[in-house]
This record gives C-alpha cells, structure tokens and sequence, in this order.
C-alpha cells in the first residue's frame, strides 16, 4: 500500500496543470474548495475506522480449515453489537445531516452574488467553439468574439448560456463549477474573479467529434484593460495597408472562407463560424487547440481535419503566394 | 450382508388433495398480468407526466391547432365504459366451467374491442394534428397509438380465447385464463379513459 | 460374493432411486441443438446468462483496455475521435446493458432464486427462457452495429440533441434505441418470474419473516426493474420516433425539451445501478454469513434497508443533472435525498462488520473476495457523499472522478461480489471445488490493477480532465497520471486470464463438492451438486431463516406431487402454506421462435416504421403457438397412484 502510494505520488506532475479545482482563483472557486477538503476529511476518517474494523475482525479469522467450522451462536456478542450498530447508525445520520447543511450553505454562498450592474457576457455553444457577445441595446456597441473572454477584475459577471445545436457545459475549474449550455435554455451565472490572470476552460459536456479539443480562456483584467479591449473589439476591422494585405483580404472573400466567418467592415457577414474581425488580439485558435502563430494558422487553414477531424471546417487549397497573403492580413486583425 | 445405519425418517407435508387449478388472485397468471399492467402502467404515467412537463415549455395548449375532435372521443369512452359489463359477466361465469356462457361472453367482449378499434381509426383522423407537427401533437399521438396497441393486443386475445372455448381444452387453468383476460380489458379500459382525459379533455382546460 | 446390484439399505431407499428414476424421465433435460434452444429449465438457462454476460464482460474489457491505450499519452493516433466515441460508448452499454444486469440480476437471479425457494423449476419457465433470447438479441444487434461501423456514438446515455435526427445521421442511434429495447423487455420479463417465483414457488414453512436476505434482495430488485425499466424504454423509444418518424419530444424548436430526456433517462439509469449493487450486498450477507459461521447480525434491519434502498432509489436521480441549472431548491432535496441513501447502506455496512467481528472466519475464497468487497466498494461510496453535494459536484462532474467514483461502486459493488458468488456458487453448479490458489492469484492481480486505474482518476479529475475526450494537450500535464492508469489494465487482464483458467481446470480436476461443501444454510445446499433436473427429490419444507442450520433432523418434505408430468407446488405469499399446484411446461421451442419474430420486428423497425406492421403477425402467431393449450389440464391422473409415505 505505501509503495503504490509512493509510485502515485511521483507519478503527480510538479506542475498541478492548468485546470486545478484544488488551486482555484476566485472566491466561488475557494468556496467550493473548502466545502471539498472538508467532506473528505470527514469521508476519509469514516473509511480509515471502517478498514480497520474489517482488518481486525477478518484477522481473527481461524486457519482456513478444509471442512466447515460447526455454527454457533454469541447471544452476548450480538447484545453489544446492537449498541455499537445502533450507535455508529446515528452518528453517520448526524455527519451526514452536516454534510447537507454545509452543502447547501456553500452553494448558497457560492452562487450569491449580486449587483445592479454586472457585465452581461453571453455564452452560445456549437460544435466545437464558443461564441461569446457582450450584448448591448445598441448593435454597434455589442462586442462578438469566440473562444475567449475577457473580464474585468473583482467585477460581478453574469454569463447567459445557450446553445445552438447540441449540450455542451461551461466549464473553469480554477473559478467555479460548471454549467450546461442546453438549446432551448438560457441559464444564468454568476462570477467575480479577483486576481488578473488568464484561466483555462474546457467543455465539460460530450458534443461530438471534437469534444477534446473545445477549449476557452477566461483573461481577467484590469477595468482599465478591459475598457481598452471593448472598445478594441467594437471597432471594425483594419484596412489593408499594402499589397500583400490586400491582396489576403481578397483571397478571404473569394474563397469559402467568407461562407462561415465574419470580418466586420468587409463583406464577410456569415455567422456559422467564429467571428474573425479581431482574430489577431486572440491567444489561441481552434478553440484553444493552437497558439496564435503564423505557422499554426496556416496549418489550420490548409487542413484543419489533420488537426480537429470531424471540425465543420473544410481543408483549403491555397497557393503558397495567396496563402501568405492571407496570413499577414489576419495578422493585421487586431 | 449388513444394513446400513437406519436414516431418520422425515416427516412428510402430503400435498396430494391440493388442488391443481386456481382462480382469482392465487393464480400465478393474475400475478404475471398485474405484473405487466404494473409496467405498462408505468408506460402511461411516464407518458402523462410527459405531457404536463411539455405543457410548461409553452404558451398556448394546444399550441396552434384546434383541440381533437370531440365525437369519436367520447364515442369510445362510452364504449369503454359499457364493455366493462360482459367482461365483469364473463369473469364471474368462467370458474363455473360454462362453456357456453364463456363463449357468449367473450363473442360480446370481442365485439366491443372490435367496435372500438373501428372508433379508434376514426380518431386517428379527428385529432387536427400531425405527429411531426410539434411536441404537443407527438405525445398525443403517441398516447392515443400506445394505447391503440394495447387495444389491439386485448382484441386478439380475446379473440384467441374465443376459439380456444370452441374446443375442449377451455378447462380447468384454461377457465382462469379467460377470467383474466377480463382484468386486462380493465387496464385497457382505464388507461382509454384516462387518455380521454389528456387527450380530449386538457386541452381544452389548461 | 460379488454382487453388481447398489446395495439397498432399506425399503425408503429402494423407494427413492425409484422416484429418482421417475423425476429424471419426467423432469429430463432435451439434448441436442432443439434440446438446447427448448430447455427451459432454470439451471440451464442461468447458466447461459453467467457465461454469455461474462462474454460481454471480457468485451467491454477490451474496450476499455484499448481506451486506455489511446489515453496514455497526449494527442495520441491509435484511435481518431468517431472510432473512440463508439468505442467508449459501446464499453458503457456493453457493461451496464450486456454484462452487469444480466450477470447481477438474471444470471445469479434464475440460478440460485428458484433452489433457495425449494422449488423444482422458476415460475413462467418458458418466459425466462424467452428473456435470454431478447437478451442475446439485443446484443447481436449492438455487437453488430460496431462491427459494421454503426457503432452508437453518443454515450451509453445518448443525451440529445446529440443522439437526436440532427446530429446524428444514419442508424447509430436507432441501433442504440432498440438495444435498449431488447434487453429492457428480457430484463422485465425476468423480473416476472423471479417474484412470482419468490412470492409464490417458496418451500412451506418459508413465511416472509423466514425468508433469506438474497430473496428479499432479488424481490426487491424485481420491483425496481419494473418500475423503473418502462421510464427508458420511453426515453429510447421518444429518440426513436423523432429519429424515424419526425416527432418532435426533444426538438425545441418545435415545443420539445432537452431536459425531458433526462429526467426520463436518469429516473431510470439512477434505479439502474441500485439494480447492479443490491444483487453484489445481497451476495456478501450470504457470505458474510456463511463465513463467519453464524446467523448474519441485523437480518431485519438489513432487509429493511434493502427495501429502503430501493425505494429512495428513486428519488434521487435529479443529483445526475445537477450542472443543469435546476432551482436550489429542488437541488437541495436531491442532495438530502443522496446523502439519506448512504444510511441504509451504512446499516448493511454496520450489520456485516458486526457479524465477522462476532464471528469465527473461515477466509475461504469467495470471503476473500468480500473482503476485497469492503475495502472497493467503500470508497466508492464514500466519494459519492462528496458527490451528493451540489457545489462539489459541480466541479467534478464529468470529470475522471466521476469515473473513478462510479467504477469503484459499480466494480466494488458487483464485480467484487459477482466473482465471490462464482466462486460461492461454483461447486453447486458444477459438482466441483474451485481452486484456492488460482482464485488468490486472481484476486490480488486484479485488486491491485483496479487501484493502480480507478485510484488514480481521482486525481485526474482534479487536475481538470474532463471525460469522454479521445485525447489531450500536452501542456495540461495529464500524461503522468494517465499513463499510470493504464499500467493496471496489464493486471487486471492477468487477473481475468487467470480466472478462466480456474474456472476451465476446476471444472474437469477440482475436488468433488459434496452437497453442502461450504457449510451455508440456503436450500440450495439441500440437494446434490450439481442438482438433478428436477431440483429436489422431495421438495423441502423451513423451520427458519437460515433453513439447513433450522431445520430438525425429521424437518418434514413434501410429498404428494404428481412424477409422471412436471408438478410444482405453489404456496402463499406470506404464510408459504400449501395453496394449489401448477404444471410445468416443460421444454417448447416457442420461446425461441417467438424471440426470432420480436428480434426481426425490433431489428427491422430500425430501417422502417413498416417492420410493425409486417412484424406484428409473425409475433402474434408465434404467441398462439406458445400459449395455445396442448393437452388437458389438469392432466389426467394415471392408471396407479406413483407415490407412498
């Protein structure tokens, strides 16, 4: 048993990953964290006296005679085990009466938060991406993106779910518990993170094809940063400066990319796909599947099956010369 | 040559006057049949919370369409609730062993059933929905149609039982299989009328 | 002097090989491939549930060994996304549809059910035997659909839209649909005849209050089943039709809802898995029994709990759907719910601890696997409190420690005790002892391969890893623990190879059981191993609950059932007084029939709504043949009377 445990213990990455419940990042996060390490103490003294009980009474076992021992009975054994059975009955309906009571005090703290003036950020599932609008009365002062989702420090956010074709689940584990996104419903959350940081997030609901490889990322930010970046994200996008760039929007209207995508400011208007107009100012792409590097790009757009099979994105046959192109004007697509 | 040591003998529980047929609930068939009217039950009432669940998702009941037909409706409720007579008549006739009075009674059941299954094509036509319309109109007809099988399944049994009283195997346990098919024609009846009830009668109540 | 004749002790011998002679010609077993597919005998045909439901067990083992393989390290390309999505679908149905039910309940059910009550065979032979076609059938119908690249794909839940006309083309779904139907009705149809059995085919003197904890256990299960089984068939039946014939339950664009599936599927997938553990604690209390050489402590307590279990079953399953986005307050109850069924176990737990501790223990091998039992099962079970709580569940679920949580139930909780109740029963059904050291082998490789896997996906879940995903970044350090993972299925499989090997050398050279090579005190251990066709030459009467440890040594039998036709004795649900006596069957190739004509109505209603229509005829007529009297009944009474005191 030590020795499994040793074995286990050094098969643990130093590094805890970057999706850890047990290292969350914000008070919900924290909340539930706690309500975790205190059920376990309590579950694992519960296993520890169990496992010694049953080591004990099966040590008393008689050398494994061939034939049946006779039956017998133990009048005295069986009055002081009624005490002991009666006993451990009602301590175990009193935990477990704790259990519920901290339960549901936890999950009351944890979804609490309230405000007159959250930042509104709906959240839109598809196979195998993230839609995310920060929806306004006004058209032009709504900000569309995908896979990412900015947010701004200690800042109340509500995110809206929803889905357009199948269930998926909302899901960082180093700010809170996950939320399905079911079409047909919108359901509301709350978060509020406390420290500037970029958490990762991954679908948490099977999908299809490409439920693996559905990642997101939540940056928190400062309120200054984040203003900056909304206003960033409202503009449409850049005007080609030079050939080359001009000459990669072309390529952009001209073949299926503009069947799926969107670059405001351009003719690209269809919303199949992720909005591209600020691809640039992302980390990752592919729902964060690829850094954001030229030579990642390109290997997407080429063949975006060797890497997502499945994807509802085709491979492109591009010339290298139009393939350039379009990098450096996506490039520009800050 | 020796004998062996002398066993104990046991004592013996001589169940030789036992009988050998049972009626009512002794009848390890009953309890087979309450059995399957039990999940089949199940069936229906999963269906009918079914509908009260989908009845919240929208505004209107019935959302965009006229609610079914009344005549063929109650048609059949009131067949359904006459034909509990020859079926309670043939159930209390069969222990006796009459044969005739068997075959009477189940002519006269099987004839119900017939009539209602004729009704109940006719209300397939009268619901004013398609099945692929919306989900109001796909549990409607999934009810009306679970409980068509169940109709039919009940015609055919009867019918079988019929032609069994024409020979002269409807003896003994065969008598108790008879009176049992009348519980089940009890299930189709109920279920019917509730189905009235979700069919015909909600929607235009709630 | 020599003599070739058995020495005859005394008149009652000569009188019993007598009857024996007379039973084994009425009550014989038809040979040949029509004996095969006509016997319906008990033993017979649960026997044919172990060995077909172990089949799927190694099955879905492979399954799982070549998840595991592909998971070892990161973006790996043994398997691509649409082939592991059958494959880790078809391992959950597999082993909940094709293995855990049909071993936990039908197969330990119709073998050991009708010998503990004393009878000669289960009630409604001829249904049983049906159920295990149905069964097989839906097996051949999933196995199929692999096979030939229509492997269902969405889960061995199938949540839509997922599993929906939209994004599900082709018939992957439907396959998945009418498994489900297949193997509910073969599951209904023994439920059937398990209670009817255990409230009507018991031995005289078996009261209520008399009777052992497993036919409480398997009564139990038998109404779970039936409540619970008809909520899925209309969920996969719902799918279906909105597959096939465009209706419109979960479609919400047109009034239908996505939840609605769940709440129809988890009411009865939450049942479900009280269905698979109920079977493995019923076992342990037989052997906890049994090997400590006592009565088990708390008889009453734990038949209440089992009872309770099975009721607050169905009370829980909203904790399934718990990241849904439900109202607190209904999540509030079905928390108090969960955690409200962790103290009838709790109670079973506390009553076995209590006997072996009161106990002398004999450490055979099928305690040896209790024991293992004990130290699974708990943690299991003890991670599912932590799961009752809605804000931890919400991190956690659909992770690995789901995973973790529910193998360790589901394989502490049935696994653990279907191999006990192998190895309990084994000389029973084959005259045979099982081999002691093979069976250690066998459970320290497979006990430590298991901890080595399902331990370790607790951690995996905590550090983020979501399931049902082909593979994973590299940058999320999960490769250690993965990879850790997968060097149990190495022991586990030694463990399983080892376990056939028993099994195949035991049954030609292990010792020769006795009776009652165990010393238990079932009825079952009242009469040869294996029994003869006809169960019990005189069928026996109780005088307790633990009926061979109660019984006087004059413990009457009964007489007065007829030998020359296939007699049995039908008794009163709660007193098991004498009421009235049915007539077996017998063997009828009907069951069968009728099973080809349902399974072509099932399978062709895949491809088109017409199959009902074209279907239903054959079924009924093959029904006619089944029921259709043959002969007179009651039979008519011989020539001579065939029996004496």
């Amino acid at each position: 048993m030590i020795a499994a445990l040793c074995v286990l213990a050094q098969a643990m990455p130093l590094d805890p990953g970057r999706h850890n419940i047990l290292r969350p990042a914000a008070p919900q996060g924290s909340h539930i964290e706690w309500l975790y390490w205190v059920i376990f103490w309590i579950v694992f003294a519960v296993y520890v006296l169990m496992i010694l009980g049953f080591t004990r009474a099966g040590a008393k076992s008689k050398s494994d005679a061939i034939y049946p021992l006779p039956v017998f009975e133990d009048k005295e054994g069986d009055e002081r085990a009624k005490w002991a059975v009666g006993t451990a009955v009602a301590v175990t309906v009193v935990t477990l009466f704790v259990v519920l009571v901290l339960s549901v005090v936890t999950g009351k703290k944890a979804a609490g938060l309230t405000s007159k003036n959250p930042v509104t950020i709906q959240v839109i599932g598809h196979q195998w991406w993230w839609e995310v609008v920060y929806p306004n009365p006004q058209a032009d002062q709504t900000v569309t993106t995908a896979n990412e989702i900015h947010v701004p420090v200690n800042t109340p956010v509500v995110i809206l779910t929803n889905s357009s074709d199948v269930i998926h689940s909302f899901w960082v584990p180093s700010i809170t518990g996950k939320r399905d996104l079911l079409p047909g419903y919108s359901s509301a959350f709350w978060i509020k993170i406390e420290q500037p940081g970029i958490y990762r997030g991954q679908c948490a609901e099977f999908c299809g094809l490409q439920h693996a490889h559905m990642g997101f990322s939540v940056i928190a930010q400062s309120v200054e940063d984040f203003q900056a970046w909304q206003q960033q994200q409202l503009k449409p996008a850049a005007e080609p400066s030079n050939d080359e760039t001009g000459r990669g929007r072309a390529v952009f209207l001209t073949h299926a990319c503009l069947m799926c995508h969107t670059i405001r400011g351009t003719d690209a208007g269809s919303h199949f796909g992720p909005d591209l107009t600020h691809l640039a100012s992302r980390n990752m792409i592919a729902a964060e599947t690829l850094p954001n590097t030229r030579g990642a790009l390109a290997g997407w757009i080429l063949d975006p099956q060797r890497i997502k099979p499945g994807a509802e994105m085709a491979p492109n046959s591009l010339s290298p010369d139009d393939l350039q192109a379009l990098l450096a004007y996506l490039q520009t697509l800050q | 040559m020796e004998s062996l040591r002398e066993p104990i003998r046991p004592l013996t529980l001589d169940v030789s006057d036992v009988p050998s047929v049972a009626f009512g609930p002794s009848n390890t068939t009953w309890l087979a049949n309450v059995f399957y009217m039990t999940i089949e039950g199940m069936m229906f009432a999963l269906m009918f919370a079914s509908y009260f669940y989908l009845r919240t998702r929208v505004q209107q009941w019935p959302p965009g369409h006229l609610a079914p037909d009344l005549r063929y409706g109650v048609a059949n409720a009131v067949v359904f609730i006459l034909s509990v007579i020859p079926a309670r008549w043939v159930q209390k006739r069969a222990p006796s062993g009459d044969r005739a009075a068997i075959r009477i009674g189940l002519m006269v059941l099987a004839a119900f059933a017939l009539l209602a299954t004729a009704i109940r094509v006719f209300e397939f036509t009268t619901l004013n929905c398609r099945w692929s319309d919306d989900a109001y109109s796909s549990t409607l007809w999934v009810l009306i149609g679970m409980h068509a099988g169940h109709l039919a399944t009940e015609l055919i049994e009867t019918l079988v039982l019929l032609a069994v009283a024409f020979t002269d195997k409807m003896e003994g346990t065969r008598l108790a299989d008879a009176a049992i098919n009348s519980d089940y024609w009890y299930f189709v009846v109920v279920t019917g009328l509730l189905n009235f009830i979700f069919i015909y009668g909600l929607p235009r109540v709630i | 002097m020599a003599t070739t004749e058995p020495v005859i002790a005394n008149e009652k011998d000569a009188h019993d090989t007598e009857l024996a002679s007379r039973l084994a010609r009425t009550w014989y077993q038809p040979r040949g491939v029509w004996g095969w597919l006509s016997n319906t005998h008990h033993t017979a045909v649960g026997k044919r549930f172990m060995v077909t439901s172990f089949i799927f067990l190694l099955l879905g083992g492979v399954l799982a060994a070549l998840m595991r393989l592909q998971l070892i390290k990161p973006e790996n390309s043994l398997l691509g996304p649409d082939l592991y999505n059958q494959i880790f679908t078809m391992h959950g149905s597999t082993m909940i549809f094709l293995f855990a039910v049909p071993m936990m309940f039908q197969g330990f059910g119709v073998y050991v059910v009708p010998l503990m009550c004393g009878a000669r065979n289960i009630a409604f032979p001829r249904l049983n035997l049906f159920s295990y076609y149905l069964y097989v059938g839906g097996a051949l119908v999933l196995w199929g659909g692999l096979l030939t690249n229509t492997g269902p794909d969405v889960g061995w839940f199938a949540y839509v839209p997922l599993s929906g006309p939209q994004y599900n083309p082709g018939h992957r779904a439907d396959i998945w649909s009418q498994m489900i139907t297949f193997t509910e009705v073969s599951a209904l149809g023994v439920a059937v005849c398990l209670a009817t059995t255990i409230l009507r085919y018991r031995a005289p003197g078996m009261t209520l209050n008399r009777m052992p904890i497993l036919l409480w256990e398997k009564l139990t299960i038998s109404f779970m089943v039936i409540f619970a089984m008809p909520a899925v068939m209309v969920a996969s039946g719902l799918l279906l039709l909105d597959r096939l014939v465009g209706t419109h339950f979960f479609n919400p664009a047109e009034g239908g809802d996505v939840l609605l599936y769940q709440h129809l599927f988890w009411f009865f997938g939450h049942p479900e898995v009280y269905i698979i553990f109920l079977p493995g604690a019923a076992i342990i209390s037989t052997l906890v029994s049994c090997f400590s050489r006592r009565r088990i402590f708390g008889h009453t307590p734990i038949v209440v709990s089992v009872v309770a279990t099975g009721f607050i079953g169905f009370g829980v399953w909203v904790h399934h759907m718990f990241a849904t986005g439900l109202p607190q307050l209904s999540e509030s109850f079905f928390t108090a719910a969960s955690l409200m069924i962790v103290i009838p176990t709790g109670v079973q737990f506390f009553c076995w601890l209590a006997t072996i501790w009161h106990g002398r223990v004999q450490m055979r091998l099928p305690m040896l696997w209790a024991f293992g039992f004990f130290f699974v099962f708990l943690i299991g079970g003890l991670s599912g409190v932590m799961l009752a709580s809605v804000p931890v569940d919400t991190q956690v679920h659909d992770t690995y420690f789901i995973v973790a949580h529910f193998h360790y139930v589901l394989i502490g909780g049935a696994l653990f005790p279907m191999f006990a109740g192998l190895y309990f029963w084994f000389p029973k059904m084959t005259g045979r002892m099982p081999d002691e050291t093979l069976g250690k082998w066998h459970f320290w490789l497979f006990f430590i391969g298991f901890n080595l896997t399902f331990f370790t996906m607790h951690f995996l879940g905590l550090h983020g890893m979501t399931r049902r995903v082909y593979t994973y970044l590299p940058d999320m350090h999960w490769q250690g623990l993965n990879r850790l993972a997968t060097t149990g299925v190495a022991f586990m499989t030694a463990g399983l190879l080892v376990f056939i090997a028993n099994v195949l050398r035991s049954r030609r050279l292990g010792a020769r059981a006795g009776d009652n090579p165990w010393g238990d005190s079932g009825l079952e251990w009242g009469t040869s191993s294996p029994p003869p066709s006809y169960n019990f030459l005189y069928p026996p009467t109780v005088n307790g609950r633990d009926a061979l440890w109660d019984a006087t040594p004059d413990q009457a039998v009964v007489v007065g059932l007829r030998d020359d036709i296939r007699e049995v004795l039908v008794t009163h649900s709660l007193d098991s007084n004498p009421q009235h006596k049915d007539e077996d069957p017998g063997p009828s190739i009907w069951p069968f029939l009728a099973s080809l004509a349902v399974s072509a109505t099932f399978v062709g209603s895949i491809f088109t709504p017409w199959a009902v229509p074209y279907g239903a005829p054959l079924v009924i007529i093959t029904l006619i043949g089944w029921l259709w009297p043959r002969s007179h009944s009651p039979a008519p009474l011989p020539e001579r009377t065939s029996w004496s005191h």
